[in-house]
């Protein structure tokens, strides 16, 4: 009997004990006071709101893997979306809707005194053949970057998506390849015509009468006058800063991070956009603007009254030999006189 | 309608490197491609976190709203599919993602960029589903199959979950509850806009 007892009392114990064990389990499950091991690690928001990308170590030789967040790309894609499409609209639409209204009410600005049938050389045959190439290229560059930031909305719509692919892919191969020529042509024309484009009191003169854009103002000027001027240094300065942006884009990733790629992108973007609006205006006044200016560039040669009218110093500084032409009265230094 | 997702549990991963393998295998993956890859915080260091990461598959996606020649297209579950055949290789789609998911091959001389190539979801792409060219360009078709992306189903410690947004949300909430801690499910606030709470 006691030794059953004796039994009993372990067993009870044994429950007592078990039971008691087992209880704490549904107290840990309402009140979890398990330790964190990872209590030291890095959070999310954390790493972000300190380094706004977060990057780490891999395994594989593509280091740009090594990033796996960086937000900044939403917004990135948002500039390209929006902004830039706003920017360029507003900068080109703009600038082409002043020009008409411009010529609506201006017209062309006539050789006043009309043309004497006389001409003299204006641009040598290598000047006119720099300008056009880089102008030729231009052109293109500008189409196909155009169609980076507007192909989508505007051209894909009245296409197929294979010819619209197929046309950005030349698109891509041509803006690629004719950087190289366009850059080579903005740096020879800086060496080129930087001795005649340094801003000067004329300049100022110039600028003051309005560049006798408006009226029957003829203000002397030397070569190029102020507003040539401005478009050699926007042609110059903004050439070269689309190089560079464009020389980052094309190769990606040589010792550059994400975030200088998607500045280089916004830079070059949206100096594209107001290089094509100025590049407009410089087109408009080369051609439908003057009377009597394209051939400066098309053929080298301009009309002695233009050059009269609207280079009135430069002209006075060329020699009889830059005259061609039916010769007029010229001074000419004859034996006995 | 499921909406697909990816929830990696970064207090779990061991970077074993079991989701990058399979993926490879899987979608016979090009060389120099890596659609998905497992990167180390504080490598060796004491709280060390390992995360593994491809595609989110985000909501808004970014890439399909940057894309010149919209070659991306989001799916009925969610998922962000494009077209190697209307991709022209610009590369803005990399720019564009918080996550670094599309990845080019070299082609050409310098940074000439071929056709863009990312995490699929295991999804395919616009080809009939389970063709030939499908597998070519794309890889594994496997939700077409009504499976899940093999990167989520190799994991060897089930930190990498793949599956309906909610669904994958309260097993990773219960797992927190259960265990006491968890870090948050990394990029989820970026890609959909949302915790696993919300």
């Amino acid at each position: 009997m006691r030794a059953l007892v004796a039994k009993l009392r372990n067993v009870l114990s044994a429950f007592a004990l078990v039971a008691l064990t087992l209880s704490v389990y549904p107290s840990l499950a309402q009140q979890p006071n398990s330790v964190d091991p990872n209590a030291s690690a890095v959070k999310e928001d954390q790493l972000l709101q300190r380094f706004k990308t977060i990057q780490g170590r891999g395994t594989i030789p593509d280091t740009k893997s090594y990033t796996i967040e960086q937000p900044a790309g939403r917004d990135w894609q948002h500039f390209h979306e929006v902004t830039l499409r706003v920017i360029g609209g507003a900068a080109i639409i703009g600038f082409l809707a002043l020009l008409v209204i411009f010529y609506l009410a201006r017209g062309m600005v006539r050789i006043e005194s009309g043309r004497s049938g006389r001409t003299i050389v204006r641009f040598n045959a290598a000047e006119r053949f720099v300008h056009w190439m880089t102008a030729t290229c231009f052109v293109i560059l500008a189409l196909s970057g155009l169609n980076i930031t507007f192909g989508r909305p505007l051209l894909l719509p009245l296409m197929s998506p294979e010819a619209f692919t197929a046309w950005s892919e030349w698109a891509k191969y041509a803006h690629n390849y004719l950087s190289f020529p366009f850059t080579l042509g903005v740096v020879v024309i800086f060496l080129m015509w930087l001795g005649g484009n340094i801003p000067n009191r004329v300049d100022v003169q110039w600028l003051k009468r309005g560049g006798g854009i408006v009226g029957h103002d003829h203000p002397p000027a030397e070569r190029f006058n102020a507003g040539q001027k401005m478009i050699y240094w926007i042609v110059v300065l903004g050439g070269a800063a689309m190089a560079v942006s464009g020389y980052v884009l094309i190769f990606p990733f040589y010792g550059t991070s994400i975030g200088t790629m998607q500045d280089a992108e916004m830079v070059h973007g949206g100096l594209a956009m107001l290089f094509i609006a100025a590049m407009l205006g410089h087109i408009y006044i080369g051609t439908l603007g003057m009377e009597g200016a394209f051939e400066a560039m098309g053929s080298g040669t301009v009309d002695l009254n233009w050059a009269k009218e609207h280079h009135s110093l430069w002209l006075e500084e060329q020699g009889p030999s830059r005259r061609t032409g039916t010769p007029g009265p010229q001074p000419t230094v004859a034996a006995g006189e | 309608m499921a909406r697909m997702k990816f929830l990696c549990d970064a207090d779990r991963c061991i970077e074993c490197n079991a989701c990058v393998t399979a993926c490879k295998n899987e979608n016979e993956v090009p060389w120099g491609i890596n659609r998905r890859r497992v990167v180390t915080i504080n490598d060796g260091e004491p709280g060390e976190r390992s995360v593994s990461m491809a595609c989110m598959h985000c909501t808004d996606a970014p890439c399909q709203a940057v894309c010149p020649v919209d070659a991306f297209y989001t799916t009925a579950d969610g998922v962000v599919l494009y077209s190697k055949d209307i991709c022209i290789g610009c590369g803005y789609c990399f720019y564009a993602c918080p996550f670094g998911a599309p990845q080019y091959p070299q082609v050409g001389n310098f940074g000439t960029r071929g056709k863009m190539d990312k995490c699929t979801y295991c999804a395919g792409g616009p080809e009939p589903d389970g063709s030939a060219a499908e597998y070519e360009k794309y890889g594994a078709n496997r939700l077409a199959e009504g499976k899940l992306p093999l990167c989520a189903e190799m994991c060897s410690t089930k930190s990498l979950l793949a599956g309906d947004g909610e669904v994958i949300a309260e097993i990773y909430n219960e797992r927190v509850a259960k265990r006491g801690y968890g870090s948050g499910a990394w990029g989820w606030k970026t890609a959909y806009r949302e915790s696993t709470t919300s």
